[in-house]
């Protein structure tokens, strides 16, 4: 299992077909993140990014390529496997925090433990503990409308770690906050890598790059810069 | 996990109150009608079917014919033609159980400083056996009576209350026409007829004391109609037969000639009176339950505007790995609650409604348990067909179109 890359692409194409003719969005990536590994993917828009987030999030599959998620080939699964593996192997962190507000933090938070048919003693157990864990333990009657968008994003975390994914995946995880609440947040992401949680993060922002320990460039479909987080990333933050 | 989709469902409702609210109104209603009209129509059958059985089953009744005074046609029952000796021949036949020769006659009953106007008929002790009619306190007059022409007389309950308010009257004497009459019996209390009469307001005297000392007959012996009732339902026609083959040999009536008589089954009548409120009531219950399929129309609209205002978070849902199965389920489940709540409510106030019907009208409202299971079963097939499209139109979703979604 060590040796098993959580995400495993192999020449992954996304053709969309609209009225205008086929529109080819990705046209070959090839990326491998092994587990441990905390990468933020940037890209201009139109680069593709956002339709490589949603094949990594198994939202969407391949017009043609391989991806495998955690050793599963995700172009061969049906529906329910889909949903399945979106709710056990990864954890996402939208730009819009994506909480439900009729329900409290709590039920948030333990949401995606409900399709995985875990008991309700244990739902709330747990999401408990990942409250506490990101601070806010304290409000788990409340409702998400009634906390800043920092703590908003923390509750979404919290919920993207609640299954014990094995990919963390956030999506412009600070594009609706101010610089001060987003430091915290990566520091939070920071914090959970550490511990040895893969982490991917989509961006435009160096900012948020920069506290990636790798590098992923697109541009027009492609991959064109893979490696370190370049050194001026870092001066910026 | 059911009851966490089922918290759900209360949670959304309880987030949209008087969306739910109106959207159940559509539901109550309906059930609340077919429950309603349902009692209605079973009260309305039981009051009938109680009326026919107070009536007596397997019954005849023979009439005498019509009479022409100088042009005018007096109607059925209006000629002397039908005698006691019509009636002890009627008796001989085989398949009658029992012959009752009736003449009925208006008269004021006194007793005491009370009196009241009734309807005093002359009959035989076989009266109370053709109308299946028992006794409360007493005796009923013998054919000793009869023969004697002696005064003595049985009282419905109405006479009774009239006259007597509590006193007991059995051994009293009372004044018929100003005659003297000993009440020997009081009859046990009947109801209403079919027609809405009330049968206990009647005065029962020997048939030939009624002829010879209070109504007086134009022939001897004449009553004004005949009563029979046969043995079973298996031999009515046969004695139907018979009984216009005797009266017509009888009355020395030629064949071709009008008769002087009628024979009509009671029965007969009694049960196309069943039949029919059997139908009025079928067609109530078809009429409410119109209501009920357009409550669960107004279900599928509320429900498809839900979809519509939730896909945000039907996407959201999915990115979090709710399969497709787990949304149509959920949306599914909602329908089906707010349609068992609307049931639940209907039931209520049908049962309300029921009960107000009853105790402000004549008619007696009966709930039934099993127009209540029906009420729900229906309900609940309701809530599932119509919330099947919308809840199939969130599943069917793309999770990315879903997210995107403002």
């Amino acid at each position: 299992m060590a040796t098993t890359p959580v995400i495993d692409c192999r020449g992954v194409v996304k053709d969309y077909v609209t009225d205008a003719g086929t529109l080819h969005v990705l046209k070959g990536i090839d990326l491998t993140v092994l587990a441990g590994e905390f990468v933020a993917i940037m890209g201009p828009s139109g680069s593709g990014k956002s339709t490589l987030m949603n094949i990594l999030g198994c939202l969407d599959v391949p017009t043609a390529g391989r991806f495998l998620l955690a050793g599963s080939d995700v172009g061969t699964l049906a529906e329910p496997e889909l949903a399945r593996l979106r709710n056990q192997t990864i954890g996402f962190v939208f730009q819009g925090f994506n909480l439900l507000n009729r329900a409290t933090l709590e039920d948030n938070v333990a949401l995606p433990l409900v399709y995985a048919r875990v008991n309700a003693a244990e739902r709330r157990d747990r999401a408990r503990a990942l409250l506490d864990q990101v601070g806010l333990g304290a409000h788990a009657q409340a409702f998400p409308n009634k906390i800043s968008g920092g703590e908003q994003q923390r509750v979404a975390i919290a919920r993207a770690l609640v299954t014990r994914p094995a990919l963390v995946l956030a999506d412009e995880p600070t594009g609706n906050l101010d610089t001060h609440t987003s430091v915290e947040i990566m520091q939070l992401f920071e914090g959970l890598n550490q511990r040895g949680m893969t982490i991917v993060v989509v961006t435009h922002e160096a900012d948020v790059a920069a506290w990636a320990r790798r590098l992923v460039q697109l541009r027009d479909g492609v991959v064109q810069y893979d490696g370190p987080v370049p050194e001026q990333f870092r001066k910026a933050s | 996990m059911i009851l966490a989709m089922l918290r759900e469902a209360f949670v959304a409702m309880a987030a949209n109150r008087l969306r739910a609210a109106l959207t159940m109104l559509g539901m109550v209603i309906g059930v609340a009608a077919v429950i309603l009209m349902l009692a209605i129509g079973r009260g309305v059958e039981d009051s009938v079917q109680r009326s026919i059985a107070s009536m007596g089953s397997n019954l005849f009744i023979v009439l005498s014919g019509s009479v022409s005074q100088g042009g005018l046609r007096m109607g059925s029952g209006a000629a002397p033609t039908l005698t006691l000796e019509d009636a002890a021949a009627m008796r001989e036949l085989p398949g009658v159980l029992a012959v009752a020769p009736t003449l009925p006659g208006g008269a004021q009953v006194v007793y005491g400083s009370a009196n009241w106007g009734t309807q005093v008929n002359g009959t035989t002790p076989d009266y109370l056996e053709v109308s299946t009619w028992g006794i409360a306190s007493g005796t009923v007059f013998d054919d000793s009576d009869v023969r004697g022409a002696t005064r003595v007389a049985m009282l419905g309950q109405t006479v009774v209350s009239n006259l007597f308010g509590a006193e007991e009257p059995v051994g009293k004497t009372i004044r018929i026409k100003n005659a003297p009459f000993v009440v020997v019996g009081v009859m046990a209390r009947r109801g209403q007829s079919l027609d809405g009469r009330d049968q206990d307001d009647t005065v029962l005297v020997p048939v030939t004391t009624a002829q010879r000392k209070l109504f007086g007959a134009q022939f001897q012996g004449v009553v004004r109609f005949i009563s029979v009732k046969a043995e079973s339902e298996g031999v009515m026609t046969r004695v139907e037969d018979e009984l216009n083959a005797l009266l017509l040999e009888r009355h020395r009536i030629r064949a071709g000639a009008d008769p002087d008589f009628t024979v009509r089954n009671l029965t007969a009548i009694a049960e196309t009176a069943a039949q029919t409120t059997r139908m009025m009531a079928l067609l109530l219950g078809a009429i409410a339950s119109i209501s009920l399929v357009v409550g669960g129309i107004g279900i599928m609209n509320i429900m498809l505007v839900s979809v519509t205002e939730r896909t945000r978070e039907i996407g959201i849902r999915m990115a979090i790995g709710a399969s497709r199965a787990h949304i149509l389920w959920q949306f599914l489940l909602e329908s089906v609650v707010l349609s068992l709540a609307g049931c639940l409510i209907g039931v209520g106030c049908g049962v309300l409604g029921a009960y107000v019907v009853s105790h402000t009208s004549e008619v007696a409202a009966i709930v039934s348990a099993s127009s209540i299971a029906l009420g729900f079963s229906v309900a609940a097939a309701i809530g599932i067909f119509f919330g099947f499209y919308p809840a199939r139109k969130a599943a069917r979703l793309q999770p990315i179109e879903a997210l995107r979604f403002q």
